[in-house]
Formats: C-alpha cells, sequence, structure tokens
C-alpha cells in the first residue's frame, strides 16, 4: 500500500526513489507504445506524460470472484513491467493485497474515495448479485451493489477487470442464482452513476493488458479505442485463431484429433477438439502468458472463449465449434411424426377425393 | 443470447424440426398418392431396370436437344458438385455433421474449398442471368425458382464472408452463415428444392414407363 505522501509526488519521481533508470523507463514506455500498437514517434510523448503524471489513486474491488484476476496481476516475473506499474499506482483499497484488515480497510476505502472524489481509479474484479436485494455478497455489512454505488460515484474512470466484472463471467452462468450483473449493466440499468469504462475482459485477464490499459489511461487521461464489448481495441480487435501460430494448419485441414495424437504432437490446429480461438477476441496469442512463455494454444489445451460474454453457457469446451446446442432429440423426432401424419392425412384426403370424382362421373 | 448461439441453438433447432416435417409430409403425401392404372399390355415388365436406365440416361441431354441446353446442364453440374464439395469437405461441416450422425470422413483443405466455393457462385449467378436473360424461361419462373436460388447462394456467399472476416466480427458473420442456411432448412420441403429427394423419383418413374412402353430412350 502506498504512503499518503506519495501521493502528492509524480510518477516519474516514484519510480526514481525506486531506483527505476531513465533507460529502464524509456524501456518501459517504448515497450508500452508498441503494445498499445503507437507509432514509435509516441514514445517521448508517453515518456512525458509519464513523468508528470501525478501518482494515480486506485481503488480496487473485488465482487463475487476467484481472485484469480488479481493472482493474474500480481503474479509478475521480477522485475517487469507489471511490477513497475503496480508500484507506480497509489493502490489504496483491495482485500487481499493489502495489510490492514477490519475497520482500518475500510476506512482506508473511505478516506481514499473521499480524498481523491472524482480523480481515482476505480477497478472491479467480480461480479454484482443484484437478486434478492444483493444479500448473496456482503463485505462489511454492505451489499455489492451498496459498494458498488458508492464507489462508482466518485470515480473517474472504471476498470472492469476479468470477465466476471466485465460480462458477468461464471456467477451469471445459467441459471445465475445471485442475478450476477457486469459492472457494465449496472451502468445501463442507472443502478450505478455512469462513468467511463473500460472492459479488460478474460479469466484471468492478462496481466499486460491492464498494465497496458492504465498507462494508456494514464498518458492519455482518456479511455483507449474501444470494441462492441467495451474492451481496448488494441488488445481485444484481432481474434485467436487469427494471430494463432496454429492457423495455417487450419488452412490446410490439419486437425489434432486427440490431445496425443501424433496431430496434437505436431502442433496440428486444435479446432476438432473444441478450440474456440475463432471468435474469442485476446492477445493471449500475441502478448502471451508467464513472462512471454507461451498461451494455451502453445501449451497444447484450446481456447475456452475466456474472455467472451458468457463463455460458460457456449456449449462443451471440447464440442467443435461448427457443432449445434441441440438439447434433446425428441422435438425433431415429434416433428418428423407430425410431418408423417399430416403427409398421411394429405394423401387420404387426395384419394377420398378421386374416390368422389369418380363416383360423380 | 447472443446471435451466435441463438444461430446454433434455437433457431439451428426449429429449423431442423421444420425440415423434418416438410420434408416427411411431402414425401408421405406424394408416395401414398393413388397411381393412375395403366391398362395397356406391356411390352417390358422389367421397370426396375427402366428406372435405372431413365436416371443414367437423363444425366445428360439428347443429342437432338442438346445445342439448346447443354450449358444449362454443364452450369447445372457445376454448382451441385461445388455445393456437395463445400457442404461435405469443408471441416468444419464434416464437424458439424459428425455431431448429429456420429460419422465423419476427411476434409479437403480450406484453399480448395473456397475456390470451390466461389465457382459455385459464379455457376450460380451464371445460371440465374441465362433465365432472366431467355425470355421463355423468364416467363416461366416464379417466386419459387428466385427464392430457391437466393436461399442456395446464402449460405455460400455468407460462408465465404466468415471465411474472409468481410462484413462485420466474425461471429456475427458466422452467425449469418448459420442462419442462411437455416432458412434454406425451412424453405427446402415447400419449395422446388425438393427436387433433392424426387428428381430420384421422378425420373425413375419416367425411365419405368418408358421401358413398359418400350420407348427407346
Amino acid at each position: 500500500m502506498a504512503k499518503d505522501d506519495d501521493k502528492e509526488q509524480t510518477l516519474g519521481e516514484v519510480l526514481r526513489q525506486q531506483g527505476v533508470s531513465r533507460r529502464g523507463f524509456l524501456k518501459f514506455c517504448a515497450t508500452t507504445a508498441s503494445l498499445m500498437a503507437l507509432p514509435p514517434s509516441m514514445v517521448p510523448a508517453i515518456a512525458k506524460a509519464l513523468d508528470k503524471a501525478p501518482r494515480p489513486s486506485v481503488i480496487y474491488l473485488s465482487f463475487q470472484e476467484c481472485t484469480g484476476c488479481a493472482e493474474s496481476l500480481t503474479r509478475s516475473h521480477s522485475p517487469t513491467l507489471e511490477s513497475l506499474m503496480f508500484n507506480a499506482i497509489s493502490l489504496d483499497y483491495q482485500e487481499t493485497l493489502q495489510a490492514a484488515a477490519g475497520t482500518a480497510a475500510e476506512a482506508a476505502l473511505h478516506d481514499a474515495m473521499k480524498k481523491f472524489h472524482g480523480k481515482y481509479l476505480l477497478l472491479v474484479d467480480g461480479s454484482i448479485p443484484v437478486k434478492d436485494d444483493g444479500v448473496y455478497s456482503t463485505i462489511a455489512g454492505k451489499t455489492n451493489l451498496q459498494i458498488m454505488k458508492e464507489a462508482a460515484e466518485g470515480a473517474a474512470a472504471v476498470v472492469a477487470v476479468g470477465t466476471c466484472s466485465a460480462f458477468g463471467g461464471i456467477p451469471k452462468a445459467n441459471p445465475n442464482p445471485t442475478g450476477a450483473v457486469s459492472v457494465g449493466d449496472l451502468m445501463k440499468s442507472g443502478q450505478i452513476a455512469t462513468k467511463p469504462l473500460i472492459n479488460v475482459s478474460g479469466c484471468p485477464p492478462i496481466p499486460v493488458v491492464i498494465t497496458g490499459v492504465l498507462a494508456h489511461y494514464l498518458t492519455f487521461g482518456e479511455v483507449p479505442a474501444l470494441d462492441v464489448h467495451g474492451r481496448p481495441k488494441v488488445f481485444f480487435g484481432e481474434t485467436i485463431h487469427d494471430r494463432c501460430y496454429r492457423r495455417p494448419f487450419y488452412d490446410q485441414g490439419k486437425f489434432a484429433k486427440t490431445f496425443d495424437d501424433e496431430g496434437a504432437r505436431s502442433g496440428w490446429c486444435l479446432y476438432e477438439l473444441g478450440c474456440k480461438g475463432p471468435t474469442t477476441y485476446n492477445a493471449c496469442a500475441t502478448t502471451k502468458w508467464n513472462g512471454g512463455v507461451s498461451f494455451p494454444v502453445e501449451s497444447g489445451h484450446g481456447c475456452l472463449g475466456c474472455s467472451e460474454p458468457d463463455f460458460w453457457d457456449k456449449g462443451s469446451f471440447y464440442a467443435p465449434l461448427s457443432t449445434g446446442h441441440w438439447g434433446t432429440a425428441e422435438g425433431i423426432a415429434a416433428a418428423a411424426a407430425a410431418g408423417a401424419a399430416i403427409g398421411i392425412g394429405a394423401a387420404a384426403m387426395s384419394r377420398r377425393h378421386q374416390d368422389t370424382i369418380s363416383k360423380e362421373e | 443470447m447472443d446471435l451466435l448461439t441463438f444461430a446454433r441453438g434455437p433457431a439451428l433447432q426449429w429449423s431442423v424440426a421444420i425440415f423434418f416435417l416438410g420434408v416427411l409430409w411431402r414425401l408421405f403425401g406424394v408416395f401414398l398418392l393413388r397411381r393412375k392404372k395403366d391398362y395397356s399390355k406391356p411390352r417390358s415388365t422389367h421397370l426396375w431396370r427402366g428406372a435405372i436406365k431413365g436416371l443414367i440416361v437423363h444425366l445428360w441431354p439428347y443429342k437432338e436437344f442438346r445445342p439448346k441446353v447443354v450449358q444449362s446442364y454443364i452450369l447445372g453440374y457445376i454448382f451441385h458438385i461445388g455445393l456437395a464439395i463445400v457442404v461435405f469437405f469443408f471441416v468444419p461441416h464434416i464437424l458439424f455433421i459428425k455431431n448429429i450422425i456420429g460419422v465423419g470422413w476427411g476434409g479437403l483443405p480450406n484453399s480448395f474449398i473456397y475456390i470451390t466455393g466461389a465457382v459455385t457462385i459464379a455457376a450460380l449467378v451464371a445460371m440465374l442471368v441465362k433465365r432472366i436473360a431467355n425470355p421463355v424461361t423468364r416467363l416461366l419462373s416464379n417466386f419459387d425458382d428466385y427464392f430457391s436460388w437466393f436461399v442456395t447462394i446464402a449460405p455460400v456467399v455468407t460462408g465465404l464472408m466468415a471465411a474472409a472476416h468481410w462484413g462485420g466480427r466474425y461471429e456475427h458473420v458466422l452467425a449469418v452463415h448459420i442462419l442462411s442456411f437455416e432458412l434454406l432448412l425451412v424453405w427446402f420441403p415447400f419449395s422446388k428444392l425438393m427436387h433433392t429427394f424426387f428428381f430420384v423419383v421422378s425420373r425413375g418413374t419416367t425411365g419405368a414407363l418408358f421401358e413398359r412402353r418400350g420407348t427407346s430412350a
């Protein structure tokens, strides 16, 4: 957690205090520009903006979630861009990471909300239950909805970290017993204040994506260009399939049939094993995970589509994307029986009609 | 529910149900019709042989008609074979069928499928142009002909668009592709597309009649 006196310092000052060299800082800026698909000419602008940016207050709220997103963001290898960014912001409230507990933790939250009203960045992790007045998840006697309402009021912008807060995620999966909704849903329904919202989906999201989004916000003071689901286009502009190194095998019609056959060992496409890469927008195939080591498809498992809305309710992870969702075959059998019955009836009517005509003749 | 989930779920279930209902309705309705009695003395009783002969002989136009219709036959073959290749040899389609009937087979490389799809579209467009350009076929054509053409070409066009990432986000174009196929399924039993089933019966019956009457062809 940051000390109070840090909060008036600029980002550059904080980084220099922590021994980050000018070279390291510029390298960070260049990498950030590259990640955000900005031209190299923007690097000095980013460096200048970040150097002079006031150290922002960040409040990180966790609701119906598994802490996987926070794990993802913090499980970085030292020294990384992620850790730089997390040292550079003033993380004033994060239940998993903060030392304070109980009333002291709540006090830290309220202090930050009051002191930086209208200026703090609100990071939200987890979906918000609204059924039965939101009783299914409470913190310090308040429902998630109440906390979200208060916190959103004074936020400069909201970043929904992870699929649960961006789209409802697993808590929202059918039959959604808690009435879980996303942050965007709450804004749309007017239950919380409408603020600039960035959805950084993924279960969990890629660490570098969240730092990239934060860097963009610090540099330009605005949210980056977003796609139809409110996600930064720069990271969610292309599908896993389009950027996948196994894509040539898809085009050649070479597919692994099982997880341990010759095709799988040869690195062929995992489409037949249920890979959802063609309909999943994320940066896994380019930024990769664990410091650029690999990503799920590279490790031999198809993409689950975890950064897409309702990914949990879109059929089996192991059913190929092109298969239908049939439910039961009873309806089709009933339709076939009905068709046969109508056909027989029509033929019988025709025969009777012929008989009538014959008699008349 | 997003468009793709709708297309792969409820829309697929309903369209397949309507397809089976309609196809069985028409097959039962037609097969159970009373056949006209033929009181003439048969010149041959090998009616099955005549039926099979009729099917084979009518695969290609008679010499006398050839100059006028051979182009249509060729175009017809191109798009029918093209459709068969695209429908039955594109791996995602095979997986779709395998999911239903439990049996799959080897697919062809995507590039071959894409080229075949493009050729199929070209043949279908040429067929339409021929139909409209000729005053006789134009006069004979009705809504069924044009709409059947549309529901046949639409899945091929949208399929290629999905593959080429044209016309919007992939999942939306894919959903439109599946929906266009479902439109085909729904329209199929109640239109001239039923020739898929009936051409065998009608050509076979004609062949059998010819055999009975001792007609040379």
